[in-house]
This record gives C-alpha cells, structure tokens and sequence, in this order.
C-alpha cells in the first residue's frame, strides 16, 4: 500500500513537470502561431527544450521575500496553489483503467478543491504586502467565488443525466456517444459555460484581472520571483490541464473514443486508437481553446466580469438545468 | 511627491502607476487615488525623461537644433523636424523648392500611419490582447523599410532640414511606398475583424473616458483626443503648411466623446493619411530637393512661431531670435503635455481599467510630454 | 476678425495696452496686473471668443522676464499673442489657468523653470524636476549647474 502510494506520488509529479514543460512550450508556440511569428527556435531541435531551459533559469534565480511582507503566508501560498492542483489529478481518468482514485464522489472532489486555489491567491495577494498584489487577489477572488457557481451548474448538467458522480460512470454512460451530441442543445449550452468559467476560474485571458500585467503589474504574484513564481506559474497551467480534463471527461467522454450509436463497425475500427489518445487529444483540443482565447480576447473589466456572470451565465445555466432535468426525466436524450 | 504614498485620511488607497509600470509606455508617473477600484484622483508626475532640450537647443545652432527634436515625439520624428525646419525657414524667408514640399508631406504622412500602427498595437495590448501589437508591426515594418532607404534611420531620421530635405529620395521610394499602399489595403479589414468589431473591446471603449469638447479645447487638447470629442482641431486643414491644401483629405471628426471615439479617429485618420500619400506619390515634382541656404544659418530678430500636425496633436516650435547663430530661447509645445492634463478630469470616477484604456486612446509618448 | 479689427477692440477692452510692430500674429504688451482682466475679457467677449490657449511661456531677457501666451480661437480662427513684463528679482502674475484649464500646467512647468509665481494657482509644485529642485531656475539664463551641466 505504502509502496503503491510513493508510486502514484512520484508519477504524479513526473506528469507535473512533464506537463508544465509541455503546456508553456504549447502555449509560446500557440502564441507564436497566432502573432505571426517563429516562437522560441533556439534551445534543442526546434526549440524543444526552452521550457527546460526557462525551469534552469528560474531554478537558480534568487527568491527574494519583500521586507514588509508576511514570511510564512508569503512562502506557504505558492505550495498551496501546487498541493491544490496536485490533489485535483486524483479522480482524473487518464485512460482505461487508469486513474489514481476512483472515488464515488469525483465531480463534487473536483469543485470542492479547485475551490481552494482561491485560497493561495488571497494568500499570496495579502502576505506580498504590496497594493498591486492585494488588488490582484481581491480581485481573483471575486472572480473565482462567482464562476464557481457557473461551472458547478454546468457540471451539474451531465450530472442529471447520467445520475452519478461517479467519473467512471460518467465516461462509461458516453459509450455509444458523447454527451455533447446526446445531450441536444442544453448540454451544448452548458458545455460552452462551462469552458467560460474554467477560463476565469484558471485567472485565464480574457478574464486574468487578477494578474492583469497592464493595470495590476503582476498582479497577485507581483513580488514572487524565482522558483515560487514558477511554482504559481506551474499551477496555472497545470489547472488548465485539470479543467480541460474535466471538461473533456464530462461532456466529451473522457478516455472514451468516439462511438455512434450502435454502428458496431465503426465504433469498432474507433476502439483501435488507444483510449490515452483519446483523453489526451480532446483535452489537447480544449486547451488549445482556451490558448486562443487567450491570444485573441481582450480582457474584461472587473464590473463587467462580474455583470457577466450575475446576470448572463448565472441565470442561464439555472434554466439550462431545469432543461437539462426536464429532458432527463423525459428521456428525450439518445 | 514621495511622501504621497500609503492612505488618505478617508481611507482611500494612494497608489505609483509607474514609472516603471506596463501601461504607461514609458517613464510616466501616475500618483492616483483610488477606493476599491474606483479612481478618484489622478495626478501625474512629469520629468523622468526630461532632458531640458529647450535649454540644449539655446546652445545649439539652426542647422544642428533639429536633430535633437527627433528624440522628443521619436514616433512624429519627422514631423518634429518638419516643424522646425518650417519655423526656421520662415525666419530666413526662403521658398523652398516644390520637389522637397511634396516628399516632406509624403513623409510625414507615412510617419502618422506608422505612429498610429505603433498606437493601435499598444492600445490593444494596454487592454490585454497581445496579438494585435505584432500584426500592427507587420506594415509598420514595411514603413520603417522605406524610411530605411531613403533617409538611413528607422526611428530618428532627421531627414528634414533648413531649406528642404536632406537628401534626394530613393529611386525605389515610388514603388515600394505604392506596394505599401496595396499591403496596407489588404489588411486594414484584419484590424476591424480583430479589434474594432470585438464586443469586449467595445464594451471597454465605449462611455469610458467622456471628455466634452469645451474641456477639449479649455484643456489644450488636440489631435485626435480633441477630435474624438468633435473639435476641428487639424493644423492642416485649419492653417495648411506646405503643400496640404492642395491635396484632397477630410478632417477625421467623431463625436462620441470617448475612448472609442478617439479609437476610431485614428483609424479613420490613416485612412486619410493613405489618401494623401496617393495623390501626391505619382505627382513628387522634378528639381531640386533643397534649396540654396548659406552653410551657418542666421535668423533676424524677431520671433517666429509655427504650427503643424503631428500623430497626436497640435506641435507648435516658438523661436526667439536675437539675431545669432543660435536661438536665443526655443520654447516646444507638445500635443502630449496638454493632453495628458486631461487625464484627470477624464478618469474621476470611473474603474482602475478604464484608466489603461483612456491612457491607451490619449496616445501618450513620454519624451513628448516630458522634453 | 482681421488683425486691425482686433486692435481696435483690445484697445477698447484696455487702453493702456501696446502693440508691437511686424508680427506674426497681433502682439499685445500687457502691464502684469491688468493680465488677468483682460483674459478675461478676451475669453467671454463673444466676438473675441479666445477658447483655446495653445502656448505659454516665459523668455529670460536676463534684465526681466516676458510672459507669453498664443491665444487662438476655435470658432473665429483668430490668433493673439499677449505679452507681459514681469520683474526678474521676485516675479510674479495672476493665473490664468482659471480662464484656460491648460494653463494649470503650463504654468506649473514655467514655475519650475523659471519661478515665476502664479498668483491663485490652485497647486503651484514641481511638476517635472524632482524634489530638491525648488528654488533653482534651470531655465534661466544665469542658471549654472558645475554638475550636471554640458557646455556645448
């Protein structure tokens, strides 16, 4: 048991750096790709290994800690935000049969932690001791209280429908197809605010007010420098691995390749590709979603983030869910 | 100034937006006060890059005071020195040639473009999208390219001098500049499709930054931050230099009042800019490109004022003259200076992002304002 | 209104005013205590209507210091320049940026350069030298700085 434990530990925190290398990698090429430009070229065969060298750079820089800054809250905030995306790896299924923990309660585990990320940007944004750093974290926490509810509604859409929370059992409900294409329009719509609140609860472009680099400097992370800075930097790109997990799991079917209905020869010929294919590219194709909203988005105003969720998201996805229900109890879903 | 930091008895927060911050494109300090996110006060402390070039220019001559007005607005680096070159021919009473009038004007247009190419992909970068800087760079390269040729500088070029131009122009100049006119055409509808037509961006333009006409114009303000609150203010059209009231253009005005207003008139303004350009770039006369000037240029008594239009406003170059070879008091009035006093008056009450967007659409060049 | 015209009319509005010969623009000498007044009356009279101040200054004549101000007018397009003599040991004149909101700053930089001072400016500060400047006139003519100073 012990051993299994220090197993999972140590693939847990290979799959962090490995995906932390990968997704700023893929986010400079993305960025690159969509401004016209080559994007990092020089380290390694096309430029490969520039995140490696970014994580050397930043390994040896100086943590500095500002002088009126709170010490403990100051060094414990960046460890938070990883403990926090480290624990949200659990109850991800990564491919059949492949999941660290296949808890009964995966979706309400997946929005009661992601909720503790908040914590680490309060943290972070008071302890610095800096006005550009608490605005940034006032400003994310509004920010992250609000989508919640948004997400955790649009969650609660394939919820209805499959009646588990239960990953497992929510992947293995889209065997003979996705909820995206079961689940008509109402699951459609959730799926589309699902993907706006993860971008703003991951403090993603258009919605990154609380870093905001030209209103804010930096934002929360204002005085982190060195390896505590690419401890929050990790974290972030780790939690839009996570959400698009989620998100992929949720309405796209996970590990789940795609399957029609009961055309046996084709879903068939769909169950060669390796289900780890599978869950890698739709949450590949909904991180490169979320990147170019980054790169083509202009950012929000924080009364208009905010007017955005109260009173556009909110109310629509509470009458999505009364669709959501209505079509369940009638069947009316493939 | 430095003890204005910490909190004001009403409990409002005073913060440093800058001189080393993102959005003030420069060594711009801001000192505003804020509740919430709510702005209350704006109060900008000037001088990190003053370098006093009113008093250098006391010691330095007619024909050598140009090349430092390049560093002052370096992205109306023409117009700068067009403006003074005016100013000192108007003190030596000398016409000069029709060739060099025609490619001052071309020049100068083409600067304005590439200012507001450069202040398009800032703007949109000060309200969180990165993208458009580097496809505003794209033609802007395509201009620094042929300023390259013919005048040997990207940035300062100090091409204008006494009397003309300094030198003839490239014998490409004509097709590339017609080739950037066909570039230009065909990506100017990317710049609607990315920025103008986006809803947030809208959302974050429109209403922010009111600034009546009457303040337009008690405030100083010129160019387009007075145009876009509907004040004909264009040197151009108003007291025309050179060869502008021969061309056909229209005064770019909007009367929206607001950021998004003064969005679209520099917009609009390249459009008018790419109209100039096209009359006046088949039609460069023969002869010759400057006019016969003694080599140590003397200015009688007097004093001599001119006004032009550079990308941000209204440049006017005051010359006293004792009858030296120097001036004996130079005085720069700089579009950025009256403009930013402004800024105030425009940001109380609305939200610390509206700030970056108002500063974005004032199109604030730091060594302008500062001198 | 045409430059003859203005003449007329200014001498109306202040009778002690001069006016200097072979200008640019109508350039009118003004004693220091009567500025103010008639920049008022330059900006409310309707068919003077002086709504836009797009220069102001100072020239050290080393024996006294001149203030000028370009006056414009957005409705008529008529320009002025308005001149006044100031004393160089203790210089000093109304505000103007009542009448004109500009003037705040421009009067703040003249301040700076050449310690003119404004009476009834609203927040008369160093606006772009830095602290410890006060008192120093950079823009004078006597000014020496064995530091910072390039002859050139």
């Amino acid at each position: 048991m012990v051993i299994e434990m220090v197993i999972a530990g140590v693939c847990v925190i290979g799959l962090f750096a490995a995906l932390g290398l990968v997704l700023v990698l893929m986010e400079r090429r993305v960025a690159a790709w969509i401004q016209i430009r080559l994007g990092p070229n020089r380290v390694g065969p096309k430029g490969m290994l520039q995140s490696l060298a970014d994580t050397v750079k930043l390994l040896v820089k100086e943590g500095m800690t500002p002088n009126g800054a709170d010490k403990f809250l100051f060094n414990f905030a960046p460890f938070i935000a990883m403990m926090v995306a480290m624990l949200l790896m659990a109850p991800i299924a990564f491919a059949k049969d492949f999941q660290l923990w296949d808890l009964n309660i995966g979706v309400l585990y997946f929005s009661a932690i992601s909720s503790i990320m908040v914590i680490s940007i309060l943290m972070a944004g008071w302890a610095s001791n800096n006005k550009y750093s608490l605005m940034g974290a006032m400003r994310s926490g509004a920010q992250i209280v609000s989508y919640e509810l948004s997400a955790g509604l649009s969650i609660l859409a394939v919820v209805i429908l499959t009646g588990s929370l239960n990953l497992n059992e929510i992947i293995q409900s889209q065997a003979d197809g996705w909820w995206i294409f079961k689940g008509h329009i109402p699951v459609i719509i959730a799926f589309i605010i699902f993907i706006i609140a993860v971008t703003a609860e991951t403090n993603r472009a258009p919605f990154d007010l609380a870093e905001a680099e030209s209103e804010l400097t930096a934002g929360f992370h204002t005085e982190y420098s060195g390896m505590k800075f690419a401890l929050f930097f990790l974290a972030e790109y780790i939690n839009v691995f996570i959400v698009c997990a989620i998100g992929a799991t949720l309405f796209l079917g996970g590990w789940m390749p795609f399957h029609i209905g009961h055309w046996e020869a084709f879903n068939h010929v769909m169950d060669y590709i390796p289900s780890s294919l599978w869950f890698f590219g739709k949450t590949f194709f909904l991180i490169f979603l979320i990147m170019w909203f980054r790169w083509t988005f202009p950012r929000l105003r924080i009364d208009q983030l905010l007017n955005l969720e109260w009173k556009y998201l909110l109310p629509i996805s509470m009458f999505n869910i009364l669709l959501v229900t209505l079509m369940a109890i009638l069947g009316w879903h493939f | 100034m430095v003890e204005e930091i910490g909190t004001t008895p009403e409990g409002d927060i005073i913060i440093n937006v800058g001189p080393q911050h993102p959005a003030t494109h420069g060594v711009l300090h801001l000192v505003i006060t804020i509740n919430g996110e709510t702005i209350k006060k704006v109060e900008p402390h000037l001088g990190y890059i003053h370098r006093s070039i009113e008093k250098m220019c006391e010691s330095l001559t007619y024909r050598q005071f140009i090349y430092v007005t390049s560093r002052m607005d370096y992205l109306s680096a023409h117009i700068n020195n067009h403006a003074c070159a005016l100013c000192v021919e108007k003190g030596l009473q000398i016409e000069i040639p029709s060739r060099a009038k025609v490619i001052r004007v071309i020049m100068d247009e083409l600067t304005r473009i590439a200012s507001h190419e450069l202040w398009w992909g800032a703007m949109a970068m000060d309200l969180g999208a990165f993208t458009p800087f580097f496809h505003a760079f794209r033609e802007r390269e395509t201009i620094n390219d042929i300023m390259e040729e013919t005048c040997g500088a990207r940035l300062t070029m100090n091409y204008m001098v006494p009397g003309g131009v300094m030198l003839d122009i490239h014998p490409n100049f004509q097709k590339r500049v017609k080739d950037f006119i066909t570039l230009y055409k065909s990506k100017i509808s990317e710049y609607d499709e990315l920025v103008t037509g986006n809803i947030i961006f809208q959302n974050r333009m429109k209403g922010v930054g009111y600034l009546s006409p009457e303040d337009a114009i008690s405030f100083g303000c010129t160019g387009p931050t007075a145009k876009g609150s509907g004040v004909s203010s264009d040197i151009r059209k108003l007291y025309p230099y050179e060869v502008y009231d021969q061309v056909q253009f229209d005064e770019v005005l909007e009367t929206g009042c607001d950021s998004f207003a003064r969005y679209m008139v520099r917009i609009r303004e390249m459009n008018q800019s790419i109209r100039i350009i096209e009359q006046l770039i088949d039609n460069i006369p023969e002869g010759d490109f400057q006019a016969k000037t003694k080599a140590v240029l003397k200015l009688p008594k007097g004093e001599f004022y001119q006004r032009v239009e550079t990308a941000r406003g209204e440049f006017g170059v005051y010359i006293v003259s004792e009858g030296g070879t120097t001036p004996y008091r130079i005085k720069f009035r700089s579009p950025g200076f009256s403009n930013l006093s402004a800024l105030d008056q425009m940001a109380r009450g609305s939200k610390l992002g509206d700030l970056v967007a108002m500063m974005g659409t004032l199109d604030l060049v730091i060594p302008d304002i500062d001198r | 209104m045409n430059n003859e015209e203005l003449k007329i009319k200014i001498s109306e509005l202040l009778p002690t005013a001069t006016f200097e010969e072979g200008t640019q623009w109508l350039t009118i000498n003004v004693a220091p205590g009567d500025l103010h007044l008639l920049a008022t009356q330059l900006r409310q009279d309707t068919s003077l209507f002086f709504d836009y101040l797009f220069c102001l200054t100072c020239i050290d004549w080393k024996t006294h210091l001149t203030m000028v101000y370009h006056l414009d007018s957005t409705k008529f397009r008529h320009n002025i320049v308005l001149k006044s003599k100031l004393d160089i040991s203790s210089p000093a004149i109304d505000t103007v940026s009542d009448i004109w909101k500009t003037a705040n700053f421009h009067e703040r930089e003249v301040y700076e350069m050449f310690g003119v001072n404004f009476l009834g400016h609203p927040d008369l500060r160093l606006l772009i030298l830095p602290d410890g400047w006060e008192g120093k006139r950079p823009m004078l003519k006597s000014f020496e700085d064995p530091i910072n100073m390039i002859r050139l």
